[in-house]
């Protein structure tokens, strides 16, 4: 029975110490951002694998996704004839919500994931050890680009996504559902105003550190990592960064709409 | 060996070293140093702490007692800058050659070039294609890591290692996974490189062939613990067992007591 | 097919994003009013109950401008509301600005009924004001009256 007790007692003091961990790591990285010479190169690499790659992904789904918020709205609508409020419906749920949230899972899929396990393989082939010792800071030169990549992508993801699922819900309502396109264009000029677009560009940028900090620090440490090593470790961690990076997400997700509805 | 009519200078002093991590330790009182212009090879078995060893004194870990002196500097108490200066006039081969799988092997090796020096391109490329010729590897310039077998691997690694002409440099198991022939290369190349570059060479091995040719002495460690430090010869006739061991190759002496072998065999048996 | 410069790909991508940041904040959430090229006015309400931000200024059903803000004038206790007008279109002095429903349960909106005075300049204040008629007060008046 103690034993038990002592294990979570353990583990407890464990993600504590992860926790504190990671929060250095954020620091450090935020640190490099500053340090000269600064990493250009590497910046636009990260801005094309982040941002420009992730390109089709992002068109795809979110076309997918206002097409199928429109079929859904249709139907609710339909039932309390106001089917004419279709595009404020289908741009409001994309706007506020499922264009940050949305665009952050298939981030996180990408990019999330692949860079985890760039940095961890970086970490347990000494690539680490190898940039300090050459005095070159590997917060600057490795972390900090990445940071800023995410910084700068994603937010621009997110707004891609809520135009096209605007259209996607357009074409589903004009040609689909017969609705008029001016209206529902009309509909959701009038209906969406600026703190709307705030709350998707505010969930968007905090969204992008979440991603980008959860995998680079749960890669950069997998050498911590207990009774694994090499190319399992590597998975283990991923996945890891994977969930917690979504689970962050969706969490910081609450919060930021209980502040800015 | 030369004789000096003056004591050697002193590079790199190792004094009292404990070292660990959390609860486990692993280095206990090391006291070692590395005069310049010498090679020493820190010689182990699998867990005597030769790694631990290294990392302290590339300052990638901090003692939890004892200091590590490079060029009289304190490693844990230099400041940013001087730990940098020291950095620059340092060059690491690590295990598997440690190169940044993003860039091609020729932009790898001009990395400390680019980061550190105002050279143009030039006279970079120019130094870089050198340190290939030394490496005998000529045709690698644009091959991404990914495309290198261990050995060339290896030798990127170390003229990425020397592209500064360091004053030090530490080769963490040169001959590991290479075939016998790659191995002897190698070592000839460390001779040629301490000759050439008047170097001083620290490299941690546990290849007994490659130690006895290259080094001017060796340190064995066991256990955590510096059993001895000498000359290749001093070393062949130390009469430690550890030490004998090591040379001789004879498997560690594991009595076996018969009655506990028995039930261990027959444990949870109906 | 030539092979796209990193540069090129960036660049592309930075330009699409910001295009579509853009596009939603002048377009579809009504931002060019931060560049409102109109006139602001004043009109103090005794009931606004049910307008908000954002609510349409109508002259003859045609919408003219928009709610800017609402607030309590904490001295007479009356709902101060301040109006966003187009340029180019006149308000007289003695116009009446009213609250009305559309439809019976639909958004409230301010009505313009024009006067025939000189037009209010910028900062100007219609003085002539017909609160909100909520529906519950008019059940619960013929309630209680009778």
């Amino acid at each position: 029975m103690f034993a038990q007790i002592e294990k979570l007692g353990a583990s407890v003091i464990q993600k504590f110490e992860e926790v504190g961990r990671l929060s250095v790591f954020l620091y450090h990285t935020v640190l490099g951002l500053f340090s000269r010479p600064f990493g250009f190169q590497e910046l636009l690499k990260q801005i094309a694998f982040i941002g420009a790659r992730s390109m089709p992904i992002i068109l795809l789904s979110g076309l997918f996704t206002g097409m199928v918020l429109a079929l859904q709205f249709y139907d609710v609508l339909a039932r309390f004839g106001s089917v004419d409020l279709m595009g404020s419906a289908v741009s409001l749920s994309l706007i506020q919500e499922l264009g940050p949230v949305m665009t952050a899972l298939m981030v996180i899929a990408r990019v999330g994931s692949s860079t985890c396990a760039e940095i961890a393989i970086m970490r347990n082939e000494q690539q680490f050890d190898a940039l300090t010792c050459m005095a070159i800071n590997p917060y600057r030169y490795v972390m900090a680009p990445r940071l800023l990549a995410a910084l700068i992508s994603i937010p621009l993801l997110t707004a891609i996504f809520n135009l096209i699922g605007i259209f996607g819900g357009y074409v589903v309502g004009v040609f689909i559902k017969g609705l008029s396109g001016t209206a529902y264009m009309q509909t959701i000029i009038d209906t969406i105003i600026w703190s709307d677009l705030r709350m998707s560009i505010v969930k968007s940028f905090l969204f992008a550190v979440i991603i980008i900090w959860i995998a680079m620090g749960k890669g950069f440490f997998v050498h911590l990592e207990k009774g694994v090593s090499g190319a399992e470790s590597v998975g283990r961690v991923t996945t890891k960064a994977v969930v917690a990076s979504a689970i962050t997400m969706l969490f910081a997700d609450y919060i930021a709409s209980s502040f800015l509805i | 060996m030369t004789e000096n009519s003056q004591k050697p200078s002193v590079l790199i002093d190792v004094k009292d070293l404990n070292s660990g991590y959390g609860d486990r330790q692993v280095l206990y009182d090391i006291n070692l140093s590395v005069n310049d212009g010498e090679i020493l090879v820190i010689m182990g078995g699998s867990g005597s702490g030769k790694s631990t060893l290294l990392k302290n004194m590339l300052g990638l870990k901090e003692p939890s007692d004892g200091r590590v002196l490079v060029h009289g500097l304190d490693l844990s108490n230099a400041s940013q800058s001087e730990l940098l200066k020291l950095r620059r006039s340092t060059g690491v081969a690590f295990q598997g050659g440690a190169l940044l799988s993003s860039l091609s092997v020729g932009d790898n090796i001009k990395l400390p070039l680019r980061q550190h020096t105002d050279l143009d391109e030039n006279t970079i490329s120019i130094m870089t294609r050198l340190k290939l010729e030394l490496m005998s590897l000529a045709d690698c310039e644009d091959l991404m890591p990914s495309e290198l077998s261990g050995g060339m691997l290896k030798r990127a690694g170390l003229a990425r290692a020397v592209i500064m002409d360091p004053k030090i440099l530490f080769f963490d198991e040169p001959s590991a996974g290479l075939d016998p022939v790659t191995s002897v290369e190698l070592d000839q190349l460390i001779l040629k490189l301490r000759k050439a570059m008047n170097m001083t060479i620290v490299v941690v091995t546990h290849e007994l062939e490659s130690a006895f040719t290259i080094a001017d002495r060796i340190a064995v460690l066991a256990d955590g613990e510096l059993v001895t430090t000498g000359s290749v010869d001093e070393i062949k006739a130390c009469t430690d067992k550890r030490v004998a061991n090591l040379i001789n190759r004879s498997p560690r002496d594991v009595q076996i007591d018969a009655e506990k072998y028995l039930s261990r065999l027959t444990k949870g048996a109906k | 097919m030539k092979k796209l410069s990193l540069e090129f790909i960036v660049g592309l991508f930075l330009l699409t994003g910001i295009a579509a940041i853009t596009y939603l904040s002048v377009v579809v959430s009504g931002v060019s009013s931060i560049g409102f090229d109109g006139y602001r006015l004043m009109a103090k309400f005794e009931n606004s109950s049910g307008l908000k931000r954002g609510s349409v200024v109508e002259i003859a059903g045609v919408k003219i401008g928009q709610v800017e803000s609402i607030s309590l004038d904490s001295e007479t206790q009356e709902s101060l509301i301040w109006l966003e007008i187009e340029k180019g279109v006149d308000i007289q002095d003695d116009a009446i600005a009213s609250i009305r429903t559309a439809g019976i349960i639909g958004d409230k909106f301010i009505k313009i009924s024009p006067g025939g005075g000189d037009p209010l300049s910028d900062g100007d204040e219609i003085i002539e004001t017909e609160p909100a008629i909520s529906i519950e007060e008019l059940v619960s008046k013929y309630i209680f009256d009778t």
